[in-house]
């Protein structure tokens, strides 16, 4: 397909979108289908043909955000939203599209959680049919690869990224521009293009939530920095575990196959590349480019010590780009409105949005957007809507296994790369987890430890046996069985895991014991000196059934 | 990458018609050693589970060292080398499950059922699992029921659920 045809097609699907008098967006991504949201749309679908209704539409979309109240009903042009719709309830809903609204299950959004965001990579999220590939087009799909293939050399497209200030999403924060530069300038046969959806990290669903809402975004994402770098081929890597994002990104690859928008000439210029998914088989250690690459060539998931980088020699020793979903998802609209224009939001050193998975004890659990910059304080109270039942915050962890626990002297701090490295933690791929005083920090670390531990790929001594020791320690202070010697030991071998470790897993793994340490020692030593936990989470026997 | 080579005549281990399933996907790889998760991938999807007759059709047909495919079987979470339950129940461990509550569903579902993650009743009736984190941190606690997901999930509930499940 010529770029012509592509926007032809995009504008008749537009016009053809204008056409019903109203319509119906049913969530269907995996959090308010898990909930029943496919049986709300086959509900009201069913009404809609059997009241023979002239000018209504039913239509299947990604994630609406707040998942905690799905299954989400979005009704367009009124931008209405309803929340936790049964199927019984499609009659009443379509009976209030000619009257008031239906008070009962109306979402308020004239709420933080709705105002406070800022919408770039899940601008069509909720919005468009993930899995039609014109209404993607409609909404300006595609127009920012015609703009790289048509107007703009490889060199152009770079520093169009570079201008953006765009840093890595999947949690170094490394400038998109500068690696993509790096592969650009190494020589090779072949090069390749990976987007990792490996997304090892638990409390995290955003590579999800972008895969399963708008995958053609990351196709597209993908042509442009293969064009960039000059590559042929690209795998989609992605977790076996999320069967709905891998059939749609495996769909949405089809009908870019069909369109033209993958394989020979692209668009009708000499540009060709192709891509396939891969699945992950279920190990954290593979978020580490050098692992994920060791996977997609069949093998262990297990990192190598670099340089060389896979920039130079990576995927079966050709210069190999890796991105991140979110990554990928932030290139569509860098350019089309401009790198200037992205730089435009944000900090002075991390630009744009960050997408979080705002998840724990808060109110709002879900998916949101906000711009960089905005304080901890904005996204727990004013958009995650605070913490329930009463309770009082005590931390906010993020960046999983890699990150630290923030405590609450800090929730004004702006959330950016450089902030939250300051305080211990990190930003990672975006996995926001708010505790309340109900949370044992010890607990926590432990928690952490036990996943470090089990996904440690074992082949370097300090990850592999420094992490288990680890974990024994921390098992023991929370039984009360530890004395301050355990303590010490355990500090020493964070240094030791923390300095020695071959990759980022070992590397990151004693995080949340430092941050914790640092923070909330008290609770430390409360299990350790008075043999009792103060958030009444360890089992720890009372000193009489020790004797005993 | 190599060049793709004429694909050997290895015979799977039986004649169920489900090998063809695992010989399709070799194949479309070109029997290259790179389409061993792949391969593996499809083989637990049709059998839910990774036996050795299998993992030996399988390095044979990819000419692979059956150490490696036993690595590489073992190495991934995903994969698992044991029949499962007639049921299965996954408990997903995410943080937000974790600070939710998860444990204490685990606990319970041990006392119940006797069974640790990871095992099968002796009946064959139930496995247990945990996942990693499912990301559906929104419904958390969550609980996986033979595919159908549970949100917002008790100790009690879970138990209430599996119960049912279990009987029928």
């Amino acid at each position: 397909m010529t770029p012509e045809e592509l926007r032809e097609l995009a504008e008749k699907r537009r016009a053809q979108l204008k056409q019903p008098r109203c319509r119906l967006n049913v969530c269907l991504a995996a959090g308010c289908q898990s909930c029943a949201g496919d049986s709300v749309f086959k509900a009201i679908k069913q009404q809609i043909e059997a009241r023979k209704l002239d000018g209504v539409q039913v239509r299947g979309v990604g994630c609406l955000g707040l998942c905690a109240e799905g299954p989400l009903v979005l009704v367009e042009p009124s931008g209405l939203l309803y929340q936790r719709v049964k199927p019984e309830d499609a009659g009443e809903l379509l009976d209030a599209l000619e009257g008031a609204p239906l008070k009962r299950l109306e979402c308020p959004t004239d709420v933080p959680f709705f105002r406070a965001q800022k919408k770039i990579v899940l601008e069509n999220a909720g919005v468009i049919d993930p899995e039609n590939l014109e209404d993607y087009l409609a909404a300006k799909g595609y127009e920012g690869l015609i703009r790289a293939l048509t107007d703009m050399t490889p060199a152009d497209v770079i520093a169009e990224v570079t201008t953006s200030g765009l840093r890595g999403r999947g949690g170094g924060g490394y400038p998109t521009g500068l690696k993509w530069s790096t592969v650009a300038k190494s020589k090779g046969a072949k090069k390749y293009v990976i987007c990792n959806g490996d997304e090892g990290d638990p409390g995290a669903f955003m590579d999800r939530a972008v895969l399963e809402s708008d995958p053609h975004r990351v196709i597209e994402g993908m042509i442009i920095a293969a064009y960039a770098v000059g590559a042929q081929h690209g795998y989609a890597y992605i977790r076996a575990e999320y069967p709905l994002a891998v059939k749609r990104m495996q769909n949405a690859i089809k009908q870019a196959q069909k369109a033209g928008l993958l394989g020979d000439g692209i668009l009708g210029t000499s540009f060709s590349f192709n891509m396939e998914v891969r699945l992950g088989a279920g190990a954290f250690v593979c978020g580490e480019e050098t692992a994920l690459i060791a996977s997609i060539e069949g093998k262990r998931g297990q990192p190598r010590p670099r340089p060389p980088f896979p920039a130079e020699s990576g995927l079966w020793g050709y210069p190999t780009l890796i991105n991140n979903v979110e990554t990928f998802a932030n290139i569509p609209p860098i350019l089309r409105h401009g790198g200037a224009w992205y730089a435009a939001i944000g900090t002075e050193k991390s630009k744009g949005t960050k997408v979080f998975a705002l998840a724990g004890r808060v109110k709002n659990t879900g998916l949101i957007e906000v711009p960089m910059g905005i304080t901890l304080r904005e996204i727990i109270f004013d958009i995650g809507g605070g913490i329930p039942d009463g309770k009082k915050f005590k931390a906010v962890q993020t960046g999983g296994p890699s990150g630290g626990c923030i405590p609450e002297q800090y929730l004004d701090m702006p959330v950016d790369y450089d902030s939250l490295a300051r305080v211990g933690s990190i930003m990672g791929s975006g996995g926001m987890i708010v505790m309340d005083e109900t949370s044992c920090m010890v607990d926590v670390a432990k928690f952490f430890m036990d996943f470090c531990k089990a996904e440690s790929c074992g082949k370097c001594v300090p990850c592999r046996a420094g992490t288990d020791q680890m974990h024994g320690i921390l098992t023991k202070i929370c039984n009360g069985e530890a004395t301050l010697d355990d303590l010490a030991l355990l500090e020493r071998l964070c240094d030791v895991v923390k300095n020695t470790s071959l990759c980022g897993l070992g590397q990151t793994a004693p995080n949340p014991v430092l941050s914790t340490l640092k923070y909330f020692r008290d609770e430390y030593l409360a299990h350790i000196v008075d043999k009792r936990c103060p958030a009444g989470v360890c089992k720890i026997k009372a000193p009489a059934e020790v004797h005993a | 990458m190599t060049m793709p080579i004429a694909p050997p005549k290895i015979e799977p281990p039986s004649a169920d018609k489900r090998w063809r399933l695992v010989d399709n996907t070799m194949r479309k790889h070109g029997y290259r050693p790179d389409a061993l998760i792949e391969a593996l991938h499809t083989m637990q999807e049709c059998f839910g589970y990774l036996d050795e007759p299998g993992l030996k059709f399988v390095a044979r047909s990819l000419r692979l060292p059956l150490s490696k495919v036993f690595g590489v079987a073992t190495f991934y979470h995903f994969f698992t080398l044991k029949p499962k339950g007639r049921h299965t129940c996954v408990v997903c461990m995410g943080t937000a499950c974790y600070i939710k509550g998860a444990q204490n569903i685990l606990d319970e579902i041990e006392k119940t059922y006797g069974v640790k993650p990871g095992e099968t009743t002796r009946d064959d009736a139930l496995s247990v699992l945990t996942a990693r984190c499912i990301g559906s941190c929104g419904l958390a606690a969550a609980v996986v029921v033979d595919g159908n997901i549970l949100g917002k999930v008790t100790p009690a509930q879970t138990l209430e659920h599996l119960e049912k499940v279990v009987k029928t």
